[in-house]
């Protein structure tokens, strides 16, 4: 059965079981890999995408359900990591292996277009869904702040940030110095 | 040069090389497929090989191969960090491949080429600096033979060789060709570590860039012309085998292709992963479930208790247990449990493999290169040099993919449906089908002489061992040294000691966990010295300083650990904290947790996490600082929730809802303090997990009053 959606900006058309997954239709049928299986059964965001704007689990997206609507996968959020969560995610150095942070970024990106400037607590609720086995939890928080002020957010304090030790920001700070092959 | 000509010297013995063009010299000993494509390059664009590591192109690009395993533990840039240091390249014109199955790139540490037991900046740490100097100092030699000068009136920076009496200069680039042609030379001086500019400073990852937009290529992703997708049904039950199958309802799914039994079970081929996924679940399959269909949890630990009551193997004995303790006035015993747990990366098992009569291409997101290549090829009746094994990126390793069994998988099915397949597993595949951190059994003992300090230390552990396990015949005298680090090497003085070990085999798959045996024995270990420490009425802190007298680096990062967390300031109202301090993996690592616990609600906060680590000689402190905590994540979801429970001979888990990780919305705040040091760099990436569960009991006893001596800690602990 042919389906129709916006992908990334395109029309796309599909001809796929309609209760395909949407994550397996991106996958296999379209091979843009950006998104993840982490447990097809909606518990960990590492499959996130955006469907007309909100961050939706695909492993539980029947393809059926899409047609008509706009779709961005992490393919799509930038096409030059210009993103103000990309940027971000880049300048804090967030990812370990970096399999769930297509999802990660993802949600963010979510959450900035709703909430310009979410607090700690808004955060957390954010993204509790995305599980990192790497546990980079931390960065992700400051590179969650970090994207609300590229985005141009006027500064937030984080009760949670200001608390750290100044190390993770020095480090920070200097290894942007030495520098990474963009 | 004409083609095909072998090149004798030194490490590049091996290596073919053939010429591309009269200018272009290329070698190609390392990737099918490369071979092709630098034949097709323009001629006098081909990189030059110095080494088996540096290649170095004539648009000044140096690719380095990345012989370790990617898995988010920062190698990839820690080994360039160390190879540009001493080649004097320029950072940004660093381009990385991953390297195949070879030789040159065993693991001194394995003897095999692998990544796992944090040893990957160790075992590089050497051969990567040497190779960078030898490749410098080849590159001034065909710089000056260019020029007509002597190498010693040449320098090399950032790329560049200069000759400033005569201001001369050439890139890296334009010359490595002629640099690639000369013998290797042997023991050129390594920088002294005050000269270093890269080492040591903290760095920004080269794979960051990659990994936030999609196109890092892990294994799960890899695509290959006419592949199919496979899933496999394996028996529940551990050692178990199919008896009986029906097919019909499967093959009658649309888009299934075929089904077929492999060794390890029933194999669905469809044309896409949804469909095999729907394919598996029509299938109807008869299993024998073999002998160990009626283990359950309880039933091994049992197992264990039992098997304590008897001596083991002495992993450790210094003085008389016997006499300290029956002398001693304060005695005190306890006994500590540990649970199997599953490693659960994010990425689930997966191998995509092409067989062909003369070849098999595996692409893989393995931790085991040669191994994963030796195991390809007897499935296909080659030899090893035809298993061509391409390293993925990793989406987690914490010691999983060393296993080759999702590797064997898929090689079978290419093989007997003669056509590229990808194999995925799926997350309820994944936890049920580990090979599992082993569940653990501890009776410890120890004694208070008259000044308060203990006079006596004993451990029995019960348990599966690993090394038997994945290197049968590997160990002596049934000691798995794996089995009692953590507890074997305490670092502690006390005049009498013994650890010994009762190997004991339910019959659960085990294997590398993140931290291996220190994940256990540190709770065992850490905790019973706090349980020693209230009992002598001490400051746990103090007590264990006084205990370290022989110990200066752990005494280091304890005080380290203790001095920035203010171990001595008062905390808040109602918060709690613990201290731990552990020896693993050649390093040493120290922790202080502090916790709120609400006792009506049976619940607990984890606030902040201050830890210290002394890795020797940093290599990028930006990583250790992610690694430290990265290891307490994965610490704190072991102690919160990890729990693999066995029912009938299988596991009772399968998937984030009943096997529970931490989220972001528990994350507490985690500082790291690294110890300055000159000494030999040691392991970083498991070094954190293993004092996070004692730390944490620690400070859960400080709250409540109540020990903590099974995992995961349950709500009754708290009340």
């Amino acid at each position: 059965m042919a389906i129709q959606f916006t992908l990334n900006g395109k029309p796309q058309t599909v001809d796929v079981n309609p209760n395909m997954p949407l994550l397996w239709v991106l996958r296999d049928t379209l091979g843009m890999t950006g998104t993840k299986l982490g447990c097809g059964i909606s518990l960990c965001g590492a499959c996130t995408v955006h469907i007309d704007g909100d961050a939706t689990r695909s492993c539980v997206t029947p393809v059926s359900s899409v047609a008509g609507k706009k779709i961005t996968t992490i393919e799509g959020l930038s096409t030059d990591r210009s993103h103000p969560v990309q940027r971000a995610w880049i300048e804090v150095d967030v990812p370990q292996c970096g399999y769930c942070q297509s999802g990660q970024i993802m949600t963010t990106a979510a959450l900035l277009a709703k909430n310009a400037q979410p607090n700690d607590a808004e955060i957390d609720d954010a993204l509790k869904g995305n599980i990192c086995r790497c546990g980079t939890y931390q960065r992700i928080r400051e590179a969650v702040h970090l994207a609300a002020k590229l985005a141009g957010a006027p500064a937030k304090k984080s009760a949670r940030l200001d608390r750290e030790e100044p190390v993770e920001q020095a480090l920070a700070a200097e290894a942007m110095q030495v520098g990474g092959t963009l | 040069m004409s083609a095909g000509t072998i090149m004798k010297v030194g490490r590049r013995g091996f290596l073919k090389t053939g010429a591309a063009g009269a200018a272009g010299l290329f070698v190609g000993f390392y990737l099918p497929g490369r071979m092709e494509a630098l034949a097709a390059s323009p001629a006098g664009a081909a990189p030059a090989s110095l080494n088996a590591w540096m290649l170095i192109s004539p648009d000044d690009t140096v690719k380095i191969m990345i012989d370790k395993s990617e898995m988010g533990q920062g190698i990839l840039t820690a080994l360039c960090m160390i190879a540009a240091e001493e080649l004097d390249c320029d950072w940004k014109k660093i381009r990385t491949e991953f390297a195949p199955a070879a030789k040159e790139y065993f693991n001194p540490a394995f003897g095999m080429q692998g990544t796992g037991g944090s040893s990957s900046v160790r075992s590089s740490w050497d051969p990567l600096r040497k190779a960078g100097a030898a490749a410098r100092d080849m590159l001034l030699q065909a710089a000056a033979k260019k020029w007509g000068v002597e190498k010693s009136a040449c320098r090399a920076e950032n790329g560049v060789i200069f000759h400033d009496a005569t201001k001369r200069k050439l890139t890296y680039g334009s010359v490595a060709q002629a640099a690639s042609m000369l013998p290797v030379p042997q023991d050129v001086p390594l920088k002294d570590p005050k000269q270093y500019r890269i080492i040591g400073n903290p760095t920004k990852r080269l794979d960051t860039p990659d990994k936030v937009n999609g196109r890092a290529e892990f294994g799960l992703d890899v695509r290959r012309p006419g592949m199919l997708y496979a899933v496999v049904q394996r028996c529940p039950v551990f050692g178990g085998k199919v008896a009986s199958f029906d097919a019909a309802k499967a093959k009658a799914v649309p888009g299934v292709k075929t089904v077929i039994e492999i060794p390890q079970g029933i194999a669905v081929v469809a044309d896409n992963t949804w469909t095999a996924m729907q394919g598996r679940r029509a299938l109807d399959v008869k299993w024998d479930e073999g002998p160990n269909a009626t283990l359950t949890s309880e039933s091994i630990s049992k197992l264990f208790a039992e098997r304590t009551m008897q001596p083991g193997a002495e992993a450790r004995k210094e003085g008389d247990t016997a006499a300290a303790l029956s002398g001693a006035s304060r005695k005190l015993e306890a006994v500590y449990e540990a649970p199997y747990l599953a490693h659960a990366t994010m990425e689930p098992l997966n191998c995509t493999a092409d067989v062909r009569a003369d070849r098999v291409d595996v692409w893989a997101p393995t931790q085991f290169q040669t191994v994963a290549q030796a195991t390809s090829a007897k499935i296909c009746g080659l030899q090893p040099e035809a298993a061509f094994i391409h390293t993925t990126y990793l989406g987690g390793g914490f010691g999983r993919k060393a296993g080759v069994d999702f590797v064997s998988e898929a090689v079978e099915i290419s093989k007997a449906i003669g056509a590229p397949v990808k194999l995925t597993w799926s997350r309820e595949d994944d936890t049920q089908h580990d090979f599992y951190r082993p569940a653990s059994y501890a009776r410890m003992s120890g004694a208070l002489g008259a000044n308060g300090y203990p006079v006596a230390w004993t451990t029995r552990i019960a348990c599966p061992s690993i090394m038997e396990a994945w290197f049968p015949g590997s160990t002596k005298n049934n000691l798995d040294p794996t089995s009692v680090e953590g507890v074997a090497n305490l670092p502690y003085s006390i005049p009498n000691i013994l650890v010994d070990y009762v190997r004991t085999e339910p019959g659960i798959p085990v294997g590398f966990w993140r931290s291996v045996g220190s994940s256990q024995n540190g709770f065992f270990s850490e905790c019973f010295m706090d349980e020693l420490a209230t009992a002598a009425k001490k400051d746990p802190y103090e007590f264990r300083r006084h205990l370290l007298d022989k110990a200066p680096r752990h005494l280091a990062v304890l005080d380290l650990a203790a001095k920035k967390a203010r171990w001595d300031s008062p905390l808040p109202a109602g918060h709690y904290r613990g201290i731990a301090v552990l020896f693993a993996f050649e390093s040493y690592a120290a922790q202080v947790i502090e916790i709120s616990v609400d006792r009506k609600a049976k619940t607990l906060k984890v606030h902040h996490v201050v830890c210290a680590v002394d890795v020797g000689q940093v290599v990028n402190p930006s990583t250790i600082v992610a690694q430290s905590e990265s290891a307490v994540v994965y610490g704190l979801s072991s102690a919160l929730y990890g729990n693999i429970t066995i029912d009938g001979g299988r596991v009772k888990e399968t998937s984030f809802n009943n096997y529970p990780v931490l989220r972001l919305d528990a994350m507490p705040i985690v500082e790291v303090h690294i110890v300055p040091s000159t000494e030999k760099p040691t392991g970083a990436g498991e070094l954190s997990v293993p004092p996070v569960v004692p730390a944490l009991c620690n400070a859960i006893f400080a709250a409540t009053g109540k020990r903590i001596r099974r995992m995961p800690i349950r709500p009754e602990d708290l009340a």
